[in-house]
């Protein structure tokens, strides 16, 4: 569906359902230079089963109009405005990586808003690489390359993708490429460098959240997801093993598994 | 210390370790280091909700082996991984991929622009069959880059060839034609069964849609049928108007739009969402084991097929019985240089020749060689021969034929891995028979 933020226009996917007001909402924030498409093994479930799914395209990203957002705060700002923009007082927030700050400052700033956080691959900071943000912010292809390698564990980068036929790797690099790499991947990096308010972000969070980490995880190593965990009162944590960080498309069922069972849980879906 | 300075690199995988590994987790699989056969035809469900979520593609999984199997996922995945490309689907044969991506893209009223120089059966696909459904084609010359951008109408969906025409070694010139699609609108779909992705990889010179006879290089053993259709990923359907098939709600699942929903992957699940669910042309489980032990050692053979068709170009040129030959390593083929651009690792293992003396003298050559395989099929790690006139394209009609750019005097040649020297000998038993037919044919 599209629909207007700040008078850009912003694309959402709805999970191939029609988006229904009287359904509780979940959103869906992706990680840096990706898309709505990474979440489909997640959001399809949670469509058909009683929620409003969005799996948003951030500015600049995707399908989405407008420039990418500048600082993971604006991002954060942004999400609180999407829940507004369509008709809800409340969402469940689910994120990956970068979407993992972006949820993590939102719900600090916005408690009355948010439900519940699920974060997947998350930690309180993510400092990059200089070589690796260098290449993005000059528009290089090769970031992409090494994101996409850095972002697989051993595991997924053999393949085995869930949906039969379909290859991790270069699907990713595909998403991650199908914009100006400069104008998402650099300023979503950037960003991410940027970010220091995740720690005390973490703190102020009351709603039920769960972290969702995987061992082989280069990006966002357990550790410091664990540390990010630890600051969030009652947080739940599921460590996946043989797993990197694109662990909702590498372990899509047990992603979708946890997840179920935690947002189910803690918020309801709208009896059929 | 040095670390700071040292440049990165990505660290995936390479094309060889691709070849043995891509698409198999052995862990996931009771530890199995080989690729197992999964010889079912359906899959239990957990319950009745995990049932309903396969059905709506709300999650991954087996259903049905009609639509997927884990064996032949894997072989999708390898290929995907070796061509560059985002997704992939095995079919039960190279003309059934072809027909499912055309399929996939277009319905009645459509129009495809289809480069004239294909295998007999693919042409017979495009000008005979494809008809019957409403889909209409153009031909133009492969060489004729200009030509297909005239051929392209409002109704056209797409451009069709293949890499290396067959059976006359044209060259298609790939970039320059892609970039006419894309100006148009419209996808380019490339066959390169004669190339496999070791030659050639066709997306990184634009096309969008790659097939394979995976019967040919591919496996190289000849001894089961497979195809491909493998997904580029770069292509926007939601760029124009032209396919609201994969982008408007589409009725067979709860309005799911394909373009919208799966991006990079749109084209290869529509086609197995539709295509495979309702004409079912499948892989078998132990067709797809026996190709993926043939793509293990790809471009090991690849390197001997193109080792031995270089020499043999050489041979056959030397040779008093020869009137010309073709394959894009002759200097003077007219797209020597345009090989070393898209096939810098060979230029294949096809040639075709002509013999001197005419059909006459290609029947006694073909009737005579004893280590050549005379039969209707390419790309087997033993040396094939065949006379297109009266085999593989018999069924054109004259004005066809000589539009196809065959001759009654061609005899195509699949070179193999065997020893060279071997092979130049059965030549020579060939060509001492055409030279006499009647003598030989009295011995």
């Amino acid at each position: 569906m599209k629909f207007k933020v700040d008078n850009n226009e912003v694309y959402a996917s709805t999970g191939g359902r029609p988006f229904d007001k009287k359904k509780p909402l979940i959103i869906f924030v992706h990680g840096s230079g990706l898309t709505h498409m990474t979440w489909v093994l997640q959001t399809r479930y949670f469509a058909f089963h009683g929620y409003n799914a969005l799996a948003i395209d951030l500015p600049g990203h995707g399908l989405s109009g407008g420039e990418s957002l500048k600082s993971i705060e604006e991002m954060a700002d942004w999400v609180a405005a999407v829940i507004d923009a369509v008709g809800h007082k409340q969402a469940s927030l689910v994120g990956h990586s970068q979407g993992c700050l972006v949820t993590v400052e939102c719900t600090a700033r916005y408690p009355n808003k948010i439900k519940t956080l699920s974060l997947m691959g998350g930690a309180g900071a993510i400092p990059m690489n200089p070589q690796l943000l260098s290449l993005a912010e000059n528009n290089d292809p090769k970031a992409v390359d090494l994101m996409m390698d850095w972002a697989h564990g051993p595991a997924g980068h053999f393949g085995g993708h869930p949906v039969p036929g379909l290859y991790h790797i270069n699907t990713g690099t595909m998403l991650a490429k199908s914009r100006t790499i400069q104008n998402t991947l650099g300023v979503d990096f950037r960003a991410c460098d940027n970010y220091k308010n995740g720690f005390e972000a973490a703190k102020k969070i009351k709603c039920p959240t769960l972290s969702i980490l995987a061992t082989d995880d280069k990006m966002c190593p357990v550790k410091e997801g664990k540390k990010l965990a630890s600051l969030i009162e009652g947080s739940q944590v599921d460590i996946i093993d043989n797993c990197g960080h694109m662990m909702l498309l590498e372990e899509a069922d047990r992603v979708l598994t946890v997840l179920k069972k935690f947002i189910t849980t803690n918020y309801p879906p709208l009896s059929s | 210390m040095s670390d700071k300075k040292k440049e990165l690199k990505p660290n995936t995988y390479k094309f060889d370790t691709l070849s043995l590994h891509a698409g198999y987790q052995p862990h996931k699989n009771a530890g199995s280091r080989q690729v197992p056969i999964y010889q079912t035809t359906s899959y239990l469900f957990d319950d009745v909700d995990h049932a309903a979520a396969l059905f709506n593609l709300e999650r991954g999984g087996h259903i049905y082996s009609r639509i997927s199997n884990p064996t032949v996922g894997v072989l999708e995945e390898r290929v995907a991984s070796l061509e560059g490309g985002t997704a992939a689907l095995a079919t039960s044969s190279g003309m059934s991929a072809i027909f499912l991506a055309v399929m996939t893209l277009c319905e009645a009223g459509d129009h495809l622009v289809v480069s004239s120089q294909l295998y007999g059966g693919t042409v017979n696909l495009f000008r005979l069959t494809l008809p019957k459904f409403g889909i209409k084609c153009t031909f133009v010359k492969p060489r004729d880059t200009q030509g297909f951008k005239k051929a392209i109408q409002k109704n056209t969906k797409g451009i069709f060839g293949e890499l290396v025409g067959n059976p006359g070694n044209e060259i298609m010139n790939m970039p320059e034609i892609a970039k006419i699609a894309h100006e148009a609108g419209i996808p380019l779909m490339v066959d390169a069964t004669y190339q496999t992705p070791y030659l050639c990889k066709p997306f990184e010179h634009g096309a969008d849609i790659v097939i394979h006879s995976l019967t040919k290089w591919m496996a190289g053993h000849g001894s089961s049928m497979a195809g491909i259709l493998v997904e580029g990923g770069k292509f926007d359907w939601m760029q124009n108007d032209k396919f609201p098939t994969m982008t408007k709600p589409y009725e067979g699942y709860h309005g799911l739009s394909f373009a919208e929903e799966f991006g990079p992957t749109a084209f290869t699940m529509k086609a197995r969402a539709e295509g495979m669910r309702d004409f079912g042309p499948c892989l078998s489980p132990q067709n797809a084991w026996n190709v993926l032990q043939g793509i293990e050692t790809l471009s090991v053979r690849m390197k001997k097929h193109c080792s031995n068709a270089e020499e043999m170009v050489k041979y056959l040129m030397d040779h008093e019985s020869v009137a010309w030959v073709s394959h894009p390593s002759v200097p003077d083929h007219p797209d020597h240089e345009l090989a070393k651009k898209l096939l810098p690792n060979g230029r294949g293992s096809m040639i075709a020749f002509g013999i001197k003396g005419g059909k006459e003298a290609g029947v006694a050559f073909i009737n005579n060689v004893k280590l050549a395989s005379h039969l209707a099929n390419v790309g087997d790690t033993r040396t094939l021969v065949i006379h297109p006139a009266s085999g593989t394209h018999s069924q054109m009609d004259e004005a066809t034929l000589k539009f196809a750019g065959l001759s009654h005097d061609m005899i195509r040649l699949s070179v193999g891995i065997e020893d060279i020297e071997d092979i130049k000998n059965d030549f020579e038993v060939g060509f001492r028979a055409a030279r006499k037919p009647r003598l030989v044919s009295n011995q």
